[in-house]
């Protein structure tokens, strides 16, 4: 089947959702391809809060600064400033949709503390924020009545004479393929979390638009930028939020001290993530670790602070490793969370591919640059897919319907039929996964040097090699989440290839990238971008792109 | 640690023959029969349901169906019957659950089922889209700021807000079970959630569309979905606080209401409940149709010696209950 709308969006988390909603506005047709139900999307996970500088004693311009910083100037400043300026409004916008955002004592909304930042300017829904914006938007989708094709899984983007017009998806219900062809197409796919072993990502984190975008020849950009989240919960991995500390809470080594006074003097646990991640490591790399974990003290907040303000992670701890963290400390450690990089967007989420808009975690406009401070994703995700959906229904004024694709499609549905027909030759999907994840953690995680990631390549290599072989071990056309799987890997070994590559380019040590050999942040020579692009059949080539400074020049960044 | 898992099998390309039974108490008779095969995992003593399932969809059988996202109780996808009831897999321990050396789980039969462990979740979401779950926005709308609630008017409304839509309190609805256009638990809770927003316009004009047949008085107060919830949302609490709001807002006119009324009406005047009057005025006393109908199980009653006295007797004392009534106030003093 082929089915014709103005716009598609690939993904149905915030920014899908976001960007499509922009779009129904605007009075185009749109339709969202996602491969789970909206309110599944993993953006429900964030936890504690949204930023925007509203409050008296705080501007746009501080909050812009803080980003920055936190970025290590990494950020194209002129990014930062749509992002900082543009939060108000869309705060106020999600507050007239019917988030029940935190209120003070005279019912204006009220904030509280995060990470990297000078002032405390995170709106936020207990620790369950982002799962009350995911919902108010699901809920304003339906309102708008815009068409969502649940469980659709992509499979490869439809590019035509250069631009980019379409998806073709695998109707999971049906397992049939069908061509949706377009004006523009939106990726909002999210993250690449399960590259890594392990992740706070969903399991559906496979990095599927970006891997689609780079195959169709975009861009991506500071893809060595993994961002690793300071508080991870034992074993399972499970994030527990960065409100945590911004209630107030302590990080505390084996002999009980508060470390991070050491690392960051004024900051101490609110230092951006990149500087806690690191302390962490070197903590418990020293033998200051208690069981490879680092422990999250929310003893002195009382009860009622963590009943109140931090419900959920309290539920998690006590469901998945029996902590009670009213009376007991938690066990923590860093774990892969973000990643910065994505496809290479303008400030209107517009790659340099025509027709094709990112927007979200899949995207990199870049608002993160080497470190993104908390509760700057949530808003990421509003102000540039708001910025997507509106440029992506203005570009297709000027593009002409198509009639071609047959063609197109059937090639698709040969290939997949090729996929599921392949016989079993002892590797199987789960397998070459995990040695992936693991791999990734290994070498290209805190600290990274050239000889690991060297030995990483080798090991990519290696597995694309077996990619080839691995089989499908359901045949059924309903619902076959094995085929899903398979191909879901193609995307993530495609997604670590551009991750490594881009890790070796960048000599030197900026935000998330450490690198144990290059030890030190040079603006000489690395005050730029990293771009991965990889041409249908050939190898990957690197470039680079200035960073975009406009009103703060780089500095010495402490905490 | 070894742990047996039973998995309730269903491939709708083979389905299984429906003519014998399926081993599922009424009314789900008629749910398609599942093939149930066990399987043996290695795991260690604090996993959950859902790690056995991905252990064995990764390492045993790429085939078996199984919907999950988070792991962490979130994302809400891998809501299914645990030991017979709707639980989340992922906030299910196995050594909980483990009973006679095994654990089973299976689509639930009240709902459609797509593939093993993979119910039909349209009923869930049609239901959601019923109660027009959005903010009708009370104007005017604050220019360039918020609106000025109170923090409590918010608090009030996040129990609903944790729901993440597991669907776990529909699957072991009593009521849905019988009448498959009951609104459920979890569209009414949501229903709550934008009745009582202090910012939405629309509040009587909801309370009439939830008061109509199908809304807030066909539950039966099982109370199986404030136990399954494994989110606290306890829809039962927000169906009786929509109850108690549509009947202040005077809508009345409907059987509910009128049920609760005869109640109210039979212990205030008698002391105790006249049974045998509580239909009738439950359909209304002139819906001689309605009474009609409920003739065939007065017979069946009176058969088994369980039709109340047709004298109904007021119990002694009685000026002490018209009292309490007094105290308490509202519609019955």
């Amino acid at each position: 089947m082929i089915v014709d709308h103005d716009v598609v969006v690939l993904g149905a988390g915030l920014a899908g959702m976001r960007a499509a909603l922009e779009a129904a506005r605007s009075g185009v047709n749109v339709a969202i391809v996602s491969k789970v139900h909206p309110v599944r999307s993993h953006s429900g996970a964030a936890q504690g809060g949204i930023n925007a500088a509203i409050g008296e004693g705080d501007s746009w311009e501080i909050h812009a600064f803080d980003t920055i910083k936190g970025s290590d100037y990494l950020a194209d400043q002129d990014a930062v400033e749509v992002m900082c300026s543009e939060a108000p409004q869309d705060i106020i916008e999600l507050e007239h949709m019917g988030v029940i955002f935190y209120r003070d004592d005279q019912g204006k909304l009220g904030t509280r503390a995060f990470g990297g930042a000078s002032k405390a300017r995170t709106y936020f829904v207990g620790d369950i924020t982002g799962q009350a914006l995911l919902y108010t938007l699901y809920d304003q989708i339906l309102k708008a009545g815009v068409k969502v094709y649940e469980e659709w899984f992509s499979t490869d983007l439809y590019v035509v004479d250069g631009q980019c017009r379409g998806t073709v998806a695998l109707d999971m219900m049906t397992g049939e393929l069908h061509l949706l062809r377009c004006g523009a197409v939106i990726v909002a796919s999210g993250g690449m979390g399960r590259v890594y072993e392990p992740s706070t990502n969903a399991l559906i984190c496979t990095g599927d638009g970006i891997a689609l975008a780079y195959r169709a020849g975009a861009p991506l950009m500071d893809m060595e930028m993994v961002q690793y989240h300071p508080t991870t919960l034992k074993g399972t991995g499970f994030l527990m939020t960065e409100a945590a500390r911004g209630e107030g809470a302590y990080l505390l080594n084996a002999d009980n001290e508060r470390f991070m006074q050491r690392y960051a003097p004024k900051m101490v646990e609110l230092a951006s993530r990149d500087v806690v991640s690191r302390s962490e490591t070197i903590e418990i790399a020293q033998g200051r670790g208690i069981d490879g974990c680092v422990l999250l003290d929310m003893r002195h907040l009382g009860r009622d602070v963590i009943m109140h303000k931090l419900p959920q992670i309290h539920e998690i701890a006590l469901d998945f490793l029996g902590v009670d963290m009213i009376t007991d400390p938690v066990p923590v450690r860093p774990g892969m969370h973000y990643i910065m990089g994505g496809v290479k967007t303008d400030v209107h989420g517009a790659a340099p591919l025509p027709g094709l808009y990112a927007a979200g975690e899949c995207a990199c406009v870049s608002v993160h640059g080497g470190n993104r401070l908390g509760a700057n994703s949530l808003l990421d995700t509003l102000v540039f897919g708001r910025r997507s959906g509106a440029a992506a229904s203005e570009y297709i004024k000027g593009v002409k319907p198509l009639t071609t694709g047959e063609d197109f499609l059937a090639a698709e549905q040969q290939r997949i039929s090729e996929l599921l027909e392949r016989p079993y030759a002892g590797e199987t999907h789960a397998r070459v996964r995990l040695e992936l994840g693991t791999m990734m953690d290994q070498y290209v995680g805190v600290y990274r040097d050239e000889a690991g990631l060297n030995a990483a390549l080798s090991k990519l290599h290696d597995l694309k090699r077996r990619y080839d072989l691995v089989s499908v071990g359901d045949k059924s056309r309903v619902f076959n989440q094995a085929l899903t799987f398979v191909i879901e890997l193609g995307y993530m070994l495609d997604c670590a290839e551009a991750t490594i590559l881009s890790a070796l380019t960048r000599k030197e040590s900026r935000g998330a990238h450490s690198r144990t050999d290059f030890p030190q942040r040079n603006d000489a020579e690395w005050l730029k971008h990293v771009l991965i692009r990889r041409s249908p059949g050939q190898a990957p080539s690197i470039d680079f792109v200035p960073v975009t400074i406009t009103k703060w020049p780089p500095q010495e960044r402490t905490y | 640690m070894k742990w047996n898992v039973v998995v309730g099998r269903y491939d709708p390309t083979n389905p299984p023959a429906r003519n014998g039974a399926n081993g599922y108490p009424p009314p789900y008779e008629n749910a398609p029969p599942r093939n149930y095969q066990s399987f043996e995992v290695e795991l260690p003593e604090h996993a959950v349901v859902l790690d056995a399932l991905i252990e064995i969809r990764e390492y045993q059988d790429e085939s078996l169906v199984v919907r999950c996202a988070c792991r962490s109780a979130i994302c809400g996808s891998c809501a299914m019957w645990v030991n017979g009831h709707a639980r989340l897999a992922c906030k299910s321990k196995l050594r909980d659950f483990t009973v006679d050396g095994k654990v089973t789980v299976e689509s639930p039969p009240s709902m459609p089922v797509i593939r093993d462990l993979a119910c039909d979740m349209t009923p869930f979401w049609e239901k959601n889209r019923k109660v027009r779950p959005w903010l009708e926005n009370r104007l005017p709308i604050p220019e360039g700021e918020e609106y000025r609630v109170p923090n409590a008017a918010m608090e009030n409304l996040i129990q609903e807000v944790s729901c993440i839509s597991c669907g776990a309190c529909l699957m072991d609805c009593e009521s849905f079970a019988i009448n498959k256009d009951f609104l459920g638990p979890a569209a009414l809770a949501k229903a709550y959630r934008y009745t009582a927003d202090p910012r939405d316009d629309q509040e009587k004009q909801r309370l009439k569309e939830y008061s109509e047949a199908n809304g807030v008085w066909d539950c039966t107060h099982c109370y199986e979905c404030v136990q399954q919830c494994p989110k606290g949302v306890a829809p039962l609490d927000q169906i009786l606080k929509l109850r108690r709001l549509a009947v202040d807002a005077g809508f009345t006119n409907n059987p509910g209401t009128r049920h609760a009324d005869a109640f109210a009406e039979s212990v205030r005047d008698s002391g105790r409940l006249n049974e045998l009057t509580l239909m009738p005025k439950s359909v209304g006393l002139f819906n001689i149709r309605a009474q009609l109908q409920a003739l065939p199980t007065a017979l069946r009653l009176l058969r088994a010696g369980k039709l109340p006295p047709v004298f109904h007797e007021k119990i002694p004392g009685l000026k002490r209950v018209k009292n309490i009534f007094n105290k308490l106030g509202g519609r019955f003093k």
